[in-house]
């Protein structure tokens, strides 16, 4: 098979290259310093440094079981670093608090309330009026784009909708920085492709610095600006990817030179560049069915 | 007719509601024909002669219930001595009424005053009973559900509390029942005593674990949401296992009306048991019958009409059909919308 020849990754047009220079000068919102974890004297992490700079979009990718989970978890406040700094405007996390909204891949929707009622949940909390709560839980339900089912409770929603409803839930909170743990990996791939165009729209309108775990590789390039690439055991940052696909993205750069070079490397990095040993061959055929 | 059986016994299986309805009431009729076979078809069991005619044996009288062997080996007796042979008809024993028999003394026991004055009637030592059962379930739920939930959302309470809890529970309540007598005396206060030993220790072991099976995930989500500890107390936990809760209250109910039997033979008997008893010593059997199925029909309507509250106050359950209450707010919903557009 001939292998396609791909532009380096590490090539930015002039546009992009500008809009990282640009990036790179925000302030930083979420400062990891060193991060390793520690669990029954096993290292799941280990030395993670990382600057996320205001309304940036990072995906973490890597291998099953490479802790990118943990990670996420940790800058939530959900789990405890074992050393190094966490820290988000400058101040370090102690637990989990409303300025690092968190969107999971279980939905998590309380099923006892509407979709209204859950969106309200975190203003409401915060010891917001109802009336307030209501009507600025009306306007995230709207940014996501189910209006018309404000009344209806969770079990009665597909999975793209509760997923819709998650984000607004989490929005509605105004939090520093959006964490999103393998959101779409319980959605079947067109809903899952909707909900990617979906996300990239209301990063748009918002103002939200997003941290995106994924194991999915087109979803990382499609919508990262760059993409934290983790190794397993112990699992350290491989590389920090800058994407050099321009923005505003859509779908149909997933065929562009860049895209397939990107995600090209991570895969390098991820699979490694051997071959993978050969397998024995096992016949199942009955006598006489047998085919070359 | 293969198929035809495939259909019925599908493992895990959806079942048409016809079908269910169908089962449903064999579920009863099967033991009641069981019942009726047995009071009705000579043959069948009827262990025991009616005598209808004494004739030559001095101590058969009419209507006495002899046992067939005595009966036959008299009958043997006449027979070579050249007397008359004794008639009688099969019988099942005293203690086994025909179905029609308890359905009559079900009826007669809402209109027949008791035998002797003081005695209560058959609704009376009911609704003895039920108090009984109400503030026994209600003092044991005042602490151990709100004991449970915290059991269940915090391994501090728990550590606290289960392992003693879980110690009492293998101590029958009834084992208390003179003790309880010692200390509030021989009228209702031991008997709801009894009820609250036998439903309190199992109602937090129940209860905390039901609250443990809520998905944490909920939890973690309302953390991220800045909730408080108490705000996820009141805010997640609560309305998070309050269906399940729910329903474990109904099961304990159950347990409570177990122990009442036990209950009311504690101090001077009283309520259901006692009626029980009475009837039993006068040989009404049928009566016996009647109030034992009184209990049952009582509990079985308290919990069905409990399941019916169920689903209308917690409308956000998956069930097949939603309760009134959710169905007017669809309908109100789904006009609303009308309107709007």
């Amino acid at each position: 098979m001939s292998q396609v020849e791909l532009p380096s990754y590490t090539a930015q047009s002039p546009e992009v290259a500008a809009r990282f220079a640009k990036i790179k000068l925000r302030p930083v919102i979420l400062d990891i310093q060193n991060l390793t974890k520690t669990f029954h004297s096993h290292t799941t992490l280990e030395n993670i440094s990382l600057q996320v700079h205001r309304r940036e979009l990072i995906c973490v990718v890597g291998p099953s079981g490479c802790g990118k989970s943990t990670l996420i978890r940790i800058v939530a406040g959900l789990e405890t670093l074992t050393s190094g700094k966490l820290l988000v405007d400058g101040k370090p996390v102690d637990g989990p608090g409303s300025d690092r909204g968190m969107v999971f891949q279980g939905y998590t929707l309380f099923p006892w309330l509407t979709v209204k009622r859950n969106v309200m949940f975190g203003l409401q909390v915060a010891g917001e009026s109802s009336t307030i709560a209501e009507s600025e839980a009306r306007q995230w339900i709207e940014l996501v784009g189910l209006s018309k089912f404000e009344h209806s409770y969770p079990h009665e929603l597909s999975g793209g909708m509760k997923q819709r409803v998650a984000i607004a839930r989490a929005l509605a909170n105004k939090p520093r920085i959006l964490l999103m743990d393998e959101p779409y990996g319980a959605l079947d791939p067109t809903t899952r492709c909707k909900m990617q165009s979906y996300l990239m729209q209301i990063w748009r309108q918002v103002d939200v610095t997003i941290l995106f775990v994924t194991h999915d590789l087109d979803e990382a390039v499609l919508l990262a600006d760059r993409i934290i690439v983790l190794g397993a055991n112990p699992s350290r940052i491989l590389e920090i990817i800058e994407v050099p696909v321009p923005r505003p993205r859509s779908v149909a750069q997933m065929l562009t030179p860049e895209f397939l070079a990107t995600k090209h490397r991570i895969e390098e990095l991820i699979h490694g560049t051997e071959e993978p040993a050969p397998l024995p061959n096992i016949r199942l055929t009955m006598a006489g069915d047998d085919v070359e | 007719m293969e198929r035809e059986a495939k259909r019925w016994l599908v493992p895990y299986g959806d079942m048409a509601p016809l079908r269910q309805l169908v089962l449903v009431w064999i579920s009863f009729i099967l033991p009641l024909l069981a019942w009726a076979l047995v009071s009705y078809v000579p043959f069948v069991w009827h262990p025991l002669v009616k005598i209808t005619d004494p004739s030559g044996v001095s101590y058969f009288a009419k209507d006495i219930l002899i046992e067939r062997k005595t009966f036959d080996a008299e009958n043997a007796k006449a027979a070579a001595a050249g007397q008359a042979l004794a008639v009688g008809i099969p019988a099942n024993p005293i203690f086994l009424p025909a179905p029609h028999e308890v359905a009559i003394a079900f009826y007669k026991s809402f209109t027949t005053p008791p035998k002797r004055k003081g005695e209560k009637w058959l609704h009376e030592s009911l609704w003895q009973s039920i108090q009984i059962i109400f503030w026994g379930f209600t003092i044991s739920s005042i602490i151990g559900l709100p004991l449970g939930i915290l059991c269940g959302a915090f391994p501090f309470f728990s550590k606290i509390t289960e392992p003693f809890v879980d110690f009492t529970r293998y101590m029958p309540a009834p084992a208390f029942g003179a003790l309880a007598v010692a200390i509030l005396g021989i009228y209702d206060p031991p008997k709801i005593a009894i009820i609250v030993l036998g439903t309190f220790f199992q109602q937090v072991l129940v209860v905390a674990n039901s609250v443990r099976k809520l998905d944490t995930s909920l939890v973690e989500a309302a953390q991220t949401m800045g909730a408080s500890r108490l705000q996820i107390l009141f805010r997640v936990i609560v309305p998070g296992t309050c269906v399940d809760l729910y329903n474990d209250m109904r099961i304990l109910l159950g347990w409570a009306w177990t122990y009442l039997i036990v209950a009311e033979y504690i101090g001077a008997s009283s309520g259901i048991t006692y009626f029980i008893n009475q009837q039993a010593k006068y040989r009404i059997y049928d009566s016996v019958f009647a109030a034992i199925l009184m209990i049952g029909i009582m509990g079985f309507t308290t919990d069905r009409i409990l399941n019916w509250i169920g689903k209308q106050i917690f409308p956000w359950q998956k069930t097949s059909r939603p309760g009134l209450l959710r169905t007017i707010a669809l309908s109100r919903q789904r006009k609303s919308r009308e309107v709007a557009a």
